[in-house]
Parts: structure tokens; C-alpha cells; sequence
């Protein structure tokens, strides 16, 4: 059970976000897109900020004073990054440009060199285009195939046939930790086990896990953990994949340039060690340090109260979402996080999301980038409502209010 | 609100006027909205002196992309495609560029009925999606329109 003082801090969190003090339309905005990309703390805006107007300069390169401060500033991020995940190194922590760039890096740099023709790739019916795309690219390249496991009307994996799919020609499983358009929460460690005991590779999908819950990497025992800054609180373009450092390792780098050289000649150019070997050019040093605040803001609350307390709103919102007249829940799972997705009457999720807008309530609408989750329940889109730490219940009472609205408007 | 869902565009969206297949059409099209996922396919039958005999449109999308397709179709029906070329040109320009303060040609008064849409920028291509589709019919175009 949460305590009562966090439910007391919870009206705390909502101030450090100045991006919600505002009105939209002439009403209190009201965020519920946080799935799609989370407001950031001013502690965050202000770390940033404070980097651009003194410390800015390149990292890894110079002797003076500005180019140190910023290498501190940035691989101090790195660290903070590989505790908040409980990494066994700093060196696993690779940062990329958002979890698409780190699902890429694997599909191009881990399987692209070894995967025969005939291999599977296995991944689930739920995944975002992120968790899917890359595989469909690399199986072009090589000739290997995507094998996608089935999922049922609640928005479950069907876990029996995923790891039915899962046997001696499979590659690597690409799985999210949370599903984007549904919220599931999937059952990775069931599946990881299985793969792990076959000594098959599998990458989580973790964007929308780890803001709304603990993350150990360790625990969990994958082999690759992809996620993004922007919708932990951190500023966009960046991201990290995790990798274990036997594998990433074994790996070529995937693009060339400058900082992840050791040595270049003519004749034969030597790769940095790990994990500079993956982080070709210069970085995005602002974002990072600006996520490594992000890291401090979500450390300092802890993320067991964190998710105690979104849980707790989460099941408001699916109880009084269930109550309003003519909507259809779509996403049912027993195990959820942060988001509901529905459909209200037979009004279109564009038409509910401008309505919701005019009222002040941003929430994203469409097929969320998951177009196959679409097609299995037959529907071209819906209205999604995500939560994030400074949502609450006044929140959802906005939200059905502003939907009995829509209602009206389309009686 | 009430300015983007007025009573034709709501009616319309209901009740969308010529939807479903044309089996004689001599001119078809995609219409694509990538963002949103909407999508219509539009038949348009032209006779042998240039005039839009008869025009509908399948497919699905939301109340301002099927208002404006039901409203199209009413519209083009009796024109000569370059005539209704220029309605495309019309409608584009009004619904982008904010001409609605200059007058309406006859053949498009109903569609004044999405003006409101300028001033949500975000459903703008709702709206546009339909006579984009148009466009790519009656040019044979062979690829799907798009709103981008």
C-alpha cells in the first residue's frame, strides 16, 4: 500500500512541472499523452539551461577548463543511468539518440553480421514499430524471418505460443517490458527465462517501463534493455541501450566518425572500448545531462512510490473510464501500466481528441505507432489517456467530464 | 466547439451522402492520412465531354474527412473536371490560406461549412484528404494521394 505521505507529495510533484501550469482553450491544461512523450521537471529545464550558459563545450576532446566540466557533466549521466538500472558497468551503458536508434544498433550491429537465412526472429503482436521495423529490415538484409506471437481481446500475450515460437533457429526475442498502445505489462521474465535456458538473446523494449517502474536489468537477466529520455522527464533525442558487456563486446561498431576510434590510419583504424566503440561523433551532451537530472529527480521520489502511486490512479482512471456510457475499453490486461486506450460511441479518436483539446485535456489519438495492435482488434485507431507521477484523480474526473462532452456534441 | 462541429459537418459525418463503390467509375484514387490512419478510396465516372456524371467515396475516417468527402462528392457531380480542378485549388486555398473572407464559388457554398477547421491547424488535412484524392483521380495519378 502507498503511504500516505507520498500520496500528500504527489500535489508537489504536479508543481515541478511549470509546462502544466498553464491553460489551454481558457481551462487548466489537463496531460494525459505522457506515454508519448512526459513534461519535464524544472529541475531538468534548469540543469540544462545552466550547462548551455556555462559549461558548454565538447566532450572527451580538450584540456581546458569548459571541456572538462562538460565530460564530467555527461559521463557523470552515464553513471547515474547505470545505477538507476543497476547495470553491472558504466561501460554497458551505451547512449543513443531515443530506444529506435538503440533497437536499431542491435538489429544492425549484434544480428546483421550473423544471422543466416532460415533464422527467426521472434517478437510479439503488441510491439511498437520500433520493436518491429528494425527486425523486418534486417530480416531483408540477411534472409532470416520474423516469427510474431499471437495476442488475445484483453491485449495479453499469448505466452504458450510465444515461446512455442522460441526454439533452436530462433536468433534473438524482441519483447516490451510495457506495451505503448495498451499499457500490458508483459510477462518478460517468463519469457527471458525460457530463452536464456536455450541461450537465445532477448532486448526489452523498455520506453514505457522504465518511467512508471523499478527497472533492474540484472534482475531481470536480458541481454539488451533499449529506453528513452524523453519519456522518463529527460529532454528528447536521447536514449540508452544497455547491453551485456560479453555481447557488446563481440559487437562492431554500427556507425563511424570520431570518438569511437582509438587509432586511424590508412591503413587500419583501431575501435575505443566500450562503450565509446558504439557512440560515433558528438553527442547529444546537453540532452544527456539534462537526463541525468531526470535520473536525480525520479532517485530522490524512488520509483517503488512512483509506481505505488500510479497504480493507484491507473485503476481510478480504468473504473470511471468503465463507467461512461458508449466506450469500449480496448486493452484489458490483468497486469497494466499508465495507459488505457479506448473508443467512445462510433465517434472517430481525432474527433474525441480535438473535443478533449477544446476542454483542455491533451491526450494522444490514433494507432500509436502500433498499427498491427490495430489491426488484430479491427480498429484504425483509438483515444489513448497515459499517466505520468504528477497525474491524479482530479485529473480523471476531468478527462470523463470532457468526454460526457464529446457525447453531447455528437448526440 | 460548435464552430468546427457544425450541424452539416455532424450530418454529413452521420450520414455521408454517396459512400460506397462505383462500379462504372472511369477515374479512382487512394486517399491517404498517414498521421491519423484515415483512408478513402473515390470513384469519379466521367462521360466522353469531360463532365463528372457521377462520384463516391468508401473507406473510413473522422467526422471532418467524411463531411468533406460527402460534401465533395455532392459538389464535383456535374462539373466539368476542370472545373473541378479548380474547386481543388479553391477549397485548398481556403482551408490553408484563410480566403473565406472573399466569396464562395456556388458549386462549393456548403463547404464554407469547413471553415472552422483553419483555425485547428492539426485537422486541416482531415479536411483536405478528399480533394487531394481527387486531384490523384482525376490525373490517373496510380500511387495514393497523401496529405503530407
Amino acid at each position: 500500500m502507498i503511504a500516505r505521505a507520498e500520496m500528500v507529495n504527489a500535489h508537489h510533484w504536479r508543481a515541478d512541472f511549470p509546462a502544466l501550469d498553464q491553460s489551454v482553450h481558457g481551462n487548466p491544461l489537463i496531460y494525459l499523452d505522457s506515454a508519448a512523450s512526459a513534461q519535464q521537471p524544472a529541475s531538468v529545464i534548469d540543469t540544462v539551461a545552466r550547462y548551455q550558459r556555462e559549461d558548454h563545450s565538447n566532450v572527451h576532446r580538450g584540456v581546458h577548463t569548459l571541456s572538462h566540466r562538460a565530460t564530467e557533466a555527461y559521463e557523470g549521466a552515464r553513471d547515474k543511468i547505470a545505477g538507476f538500472i543497476n547495470a553491472n558497468s558504466r561501460t554497458e551503458i551505451v547512449l543513443t539518440s531515443g530506444t529506435t536508434e538503440s533497437i536499431n544498433l542491435v538489429a544492425q550491429s549484434f544480428c546483421r553480421p550473423r544471422l543466416q537465412p532460415g533464422d527467426t526472429i521472434v517478437i510479439s503482436h503488441l510491439e511498437h514499430h520500433a520493436n518491429i521495423v528494425p527486425w523486418q529490415l534486417v530480416c531483408e538484409q540477411t534472409g532470416a524471418e520474423l516469427a510474431v506471437a499471437p495476442i488475445d481481446e484483453r491485449g495479453e500475450i499469448d505466452v504458450e505460443a510465444m515461446l512455442a515460437l522460441i526454439d533452436d533457429k530462433t536468433f534473438l526475442v524482441g519483447i516490451s517490458h510495457v506495451a505503448n498502445a495498451l499499457g500490458t505489462i508483459c510477462p518478460v521474465e517468463r519469457i527471458i527465462e525460457h530463452a536464456r535456458a536455450r541461450e537465445i538473446p532477448v532486448l526489452v523494449d523498455g520506453a514505457q517501463a522504465v518511467p512508471h517502474m523499478q527497472v533492474d536489468v540484472q534482475a531481470l537477466d536480458c541481454d539488451f534493455y533499449a529506453f528513452s529520455g524523453h519519456k522518463m522527464f529527460g529532454p528528447t533525442g536521447t536514449g540508452v541501450l544497455w547491453g551485456r558487456e560479453d555481447l557488446l563486446d563481440t559487437m562492431p561498431p554500427w556507425q563511424g566518425g570520431g570518438d569511437m576510434i582509438l587509432e586511424v590510419t590508412f591503413d587500419r583504424t583501431t575501435w575505443n572500448e566500450l562503450p565509446y566503440k558504439f557512440e560515433a561523433g558528438t553527442p547529444n551532451i546537453s540532452g544527456v545531462i539534462g537526463l541525468g537530472a531526470a535520473i536525480d529527480y525520479l532517485r530522490d521520489i524512488g520509483m517503488q512510490n512512483v509506481a505505488a502511486y500510479e497504480n493507484d490512479v491507473h485503476d481510478y482512471m480504468v473504473a470511471e473510464l468503465a463507467k461512461v456510457d458508449g466506450i469500449r475499453l480496448v486493452g484489458e490486461a490483468r497486469r497494466k501500466a499508465s495507459v488505457q486506450s479506448f473508443l467512445l460511441d462510433d465517434i472517430h479518436s481525432h474527433d474525441v481528441g480535438t473535443i478533449l483539446d477544446h476542454q483542455g485535456v491533451a491526450i494522444r489519438t490514433g494507432h500509436h505507432c502500433a498499427m498491427p495492435v490495430m489491426q488484430y482488434f479491427g480498429i484504425p485507431g483509438t483515444a489513448r489517456a497515459s499517466l505520468a507521477l504528477y497525474n491524479n484523480r482530479e485529473d480523471i474526473d476531468r478527462l470523463v467530464a470532457a468526454l460526457q462532452k464529446a457525447r453531447e456534441i455528437f448526440a | 466547439m460548435q464552430d468546427l462541429y457544425r450541424e452539416l459537418i455532424l450530418d454529413h459525418s452521420r450520414k455521408p451522402r454517396h459512400f460506397g463503390c462505383l462500379e462504372d467509375a472511369t477515374h479512382t484514387a487512394d486517399g491517404i492520412n498517414a498521421l491519423c490512419g484515415d483512408r478513402l478510396t473515390l470513384y469519379v465516372q466521367v462521360d466522353d465531354h469531360g463532365l463528372i456524371r457521377r462520384s463516391s467515396f468508401d473507406g473510413s475516417g473522422c467526422a471532418i474527412s467524411v463531411a468533406s468527402a460527402s460534401l465533395m462528392t455532392a459538389a464535383i457531380t456535374g462539373l466539368h473536371v476542370t472545373r473541378a480542378a479548380s474547386c481543388i485549388d479553391e477549397i485548398a486555398a481556403r482551408l490553408t490560406e484563410g480566403a473565406a473572407s472573399t466569396g464562395v464559388s456556388p458549386e462549393l457554398e456548403k463547404l464554407v461549412a469547413l471553415d472552422g477547421v483553419r483555425r485547428y491547424p492539426g485537422r486541416v488535412k482531415c479536411a483536405t484528404l478528399a480533394w487531394r484524392t481527387l486531384q490523384a483521380a482525376l490525373n490517373n495519378a496510380g500511387t495514393p494521394a497523401t496529405t503530407e
